[in-house]
């Protein structure tokens, strides 16, 4: 008896053991991450901040690293944003409207779902070809900031919809059946009932989708956003170029100071990034004990 | 809607106001219409790759650009086998799953399984971060940071190379896989781990032997995802793996990716109809179809191997 508790204590020891090493090894992996995010940062910070002043957003680029600024990266980041806005809006939430809404349980409607998740994994260069092809030369655009953000509208519209949806599945099926009840249509329903209680759900993912097309570079530079743009753009047919574009014009450079400067142009995209993130979670945070 | 149609006595009661009559009629199809942009997207890129990649096969043959063995499209001698991209892709992809599936799922375990309440709350957000970061910011960071690093080990190696963009690829995939990972072993219900500790599992076999188990089809599509991800990942290869196509296994070497390829064709001046232009599309479309196929691989592996409860 006490020969087999012997050899089960040693066994439940050896157990035990291997559950701590474990459990080390789990933190250490887990740590990897955040590890990476902090070397990230502070190489980020090390190079960038000294280069860090007014110049950067008032100066347009320049061939001596000195005197380079993102002044028109800036505005065609903005710009892009103002147009892109409201047109995946609109197509985003229309659609993610239709699927959960009025859709019948059908295979287009399957099909319809299973496309949009799909498409959620495309790479970003690809819409790149899309753009260049269809926009750029098909529908002669040209290298505009148009032809930049409709493609970027078609990148983010897989990823809007999809949490548009989540959005408006959230909703209680009460807050429905309490508005059709009053004799409202199922628009009115949807547009006074339903959508206004999913509306932070929605602009949370709207935001998000928004702060990734900020950062995305692959499709412009195959729409061909120039990278030596010395003038503010006048209007949505006139050529372009967005913050990415010149930090990674500055990249590809040899010399150290455009390296410094692009950490700098880092620095400020990652700011602004950062400021997105937060209202999004700020907005998820204030209403989601609303609903 | 339809009920009116069906008892137009109705008809008259509840829509006494016109403009709400059109619009509830309107609205369907022209959220219909919004709905559509996803299906006219997909036929657009299938369309756009396969129109121009037909072209190209027309002067390049089939066999020769699946089987070459050498690219060089842009410099005489001039050739067209994309079997260096597809090795320099599989290189950098390779490297990045090779250390971001473990770490991640480890990640994943530890979120799911191990951490208190607060560490989890700290520790979510934080990867959700580098989830975020824009991938050109990476690629400054592989060039900047991780290579040196590399080369202070391996002082032989090319400024440009596939470790160090590998490496980064990993690194900016681990939060989809510990995510996705996790959200399937959230999902393994919490009376399945009880019966385990009741029988007096440690939490390691607990979360061996019970939740990776039951979670196993949301893993495997997470990893799935995250490859095909990393095969698409253009920014990153682009700034710190090099420009030399090149069928080698050797990762402290520059290489060239698909995706790579692609931005460096671009961002040169060539002239739109010629085979140099038509490249492109023949790489995007196979591009496109390896990522594609991943995808639906991974929508199937999460569907088909799902463990109800």
């Amino acid at each position: 008896m006490s020969i087999l508790q012997d050899a089960n204590r040693e066994q439940i020891s050896r157990r035990r053991k291997t559950d701590w090493v474990l459990h080390i090894l789990f933190v250490a992996a887990t740590a990897i991450g955040v590890l990476a995010l902090m070397a990230l940062l502070v190489n980020i910070m090390m190079d960038g901040l000294s280069r860090l002043s007014p110049d950067l957003f008032t100066n347009y680029p320049s061939r001596m690293a000195s005197k380079a600024g993102l002044k028109s990266a800036i505005v065609g980041s903005i710009y892009m944003v103002l147009i892109m806005t409201p047109l995946s809006f609109i197509l985003g939430v229309g659609a993610a409207i239709y699927l959960e809404e009025y859709a019948n349980k059908n295979w287009f409607t399957r099909l319809i779902q299973l496309n949009i998740s799909t498409l959620a994994g495309v790479p970003s260069i690809v819409y790149g070809i899309l753009g260049l092809t269809i926009f750029v030369r098909g529908m002669h655009l040209e290298r505009s900031l148009l032809s930049g953000a409709l493609t970027m509208t078609l990148l983010i519209l897989p990823i809007i919809i999809v949490s548009s949806q989540e959005a408006l599945r959230a909703v209680p099926r009460q807050r429905r059946d309490a508005s059709f009840a009053l004799g409202a249509t199922r628009w009115q329903t949807v547009s006074g009932s339903v959508l206004p209680s999913a509306m932070p759900g929605i602009m949370t993912g709207v935001i998000l989708a928004l702060s990734r097309a900020i950062g995305e570079t692959a499709p412009l530079v195959m729409i061909g956003a120039l990278t030596f743009v010395a003038f503010l753009p006048n209007g949505i047919m006139d050529s372009f170029t967005v913050m990415p574009i010149q930090i990674f014009n500055w990249i590809s450079r040899p010399q150290e100071a455009f390296h410094e400067l692009a950490a700098a142009g880092i620095i400020l995209l990652l700011g602004l990034l950062l400021i997105m993130n937060f209202s999004a979670i700020l907005l998820r945070n204030k209403y989601s004990k609303n609903l | 809607m339809n009920q009116a149609k069906e008892r137009p006595g109705i008809t008259s009661i509840s829509f006494k106001n016109k403009k709400t009559y059109i619009l509830d009629r309107a609205m369907p199809l022209f959220l219909f219409l919004c709905a559509a942009v996803s299906i006219v997207t997909t036929i657009g890129i299938v369309y756009t790759l396969l129109s121009e990649t037909v072209d190209f096969f027309r002067k390049i043959p089939i066999f020769d650009f699946i089987f070459g063995t050498n690219w060089s499209p842009l410099i005489a001698p001039k050739a067209f086998g994309i079997l260096p991209l597809l090795s320099g892709t599989m290189l950098i992809t390779i490297i990045a799953c090779l250390f971001a599936i473990p770490v991640g799922l480890a990640c994943a375990i530890y979120l799911s399984e191990y951490a208190p309440t607060r560490v989890r709350k700290i520790v979510k957000p934080v990867l959700e971060v580098l989830a975020g970061v824009p991938t050109i910011v990476y690629g400054y960071f592989a060039l900047t940071f991780v290579t040196p690093l590399i080369r202070t080990i391996f002082p032989d190696t090319g400024v440009f190379n596939a470790l160090s963009a590998g490496l980064v690829v990993g690194i900016m995939i681990i939060p989809m896989v510990s995510s996705l990972s996790e959200d399937a072993m959230q999902a393994v219900p919490r009376s399945l781990r009880n019966g385990a500790y009741a029988l007096g599992a440690t939490r390691f076999e607990v979360a061996l032997k019970v939740v990776v188990p039951a979670a196993f089809s949301g893993i495997v599509s997470s990893a799935v995802l995250a490859f095909s991800r990393a095969i698409g990942e253009t920014m990153i290869v682009a700034v710190a793996a090099g420009a030399t196509p090149k069928l080698t296994f050797n990762p402290l070497e520059s290489i060239q990716t698909m995706t790579g390829y692609i931005v460096q064709v671009s961002l040169g001046d060539i002239p739109h109809g010629s085979i140099e232009y038509g490249t492109i599309y023949a790489v995007g479309m196979a591009l496109f179809v390896i990522t594609f196929l991943l995808n639906i691989l991974a929508l199937w592996v999460a569907r088909r191997f799902r463990e109800e409860y």
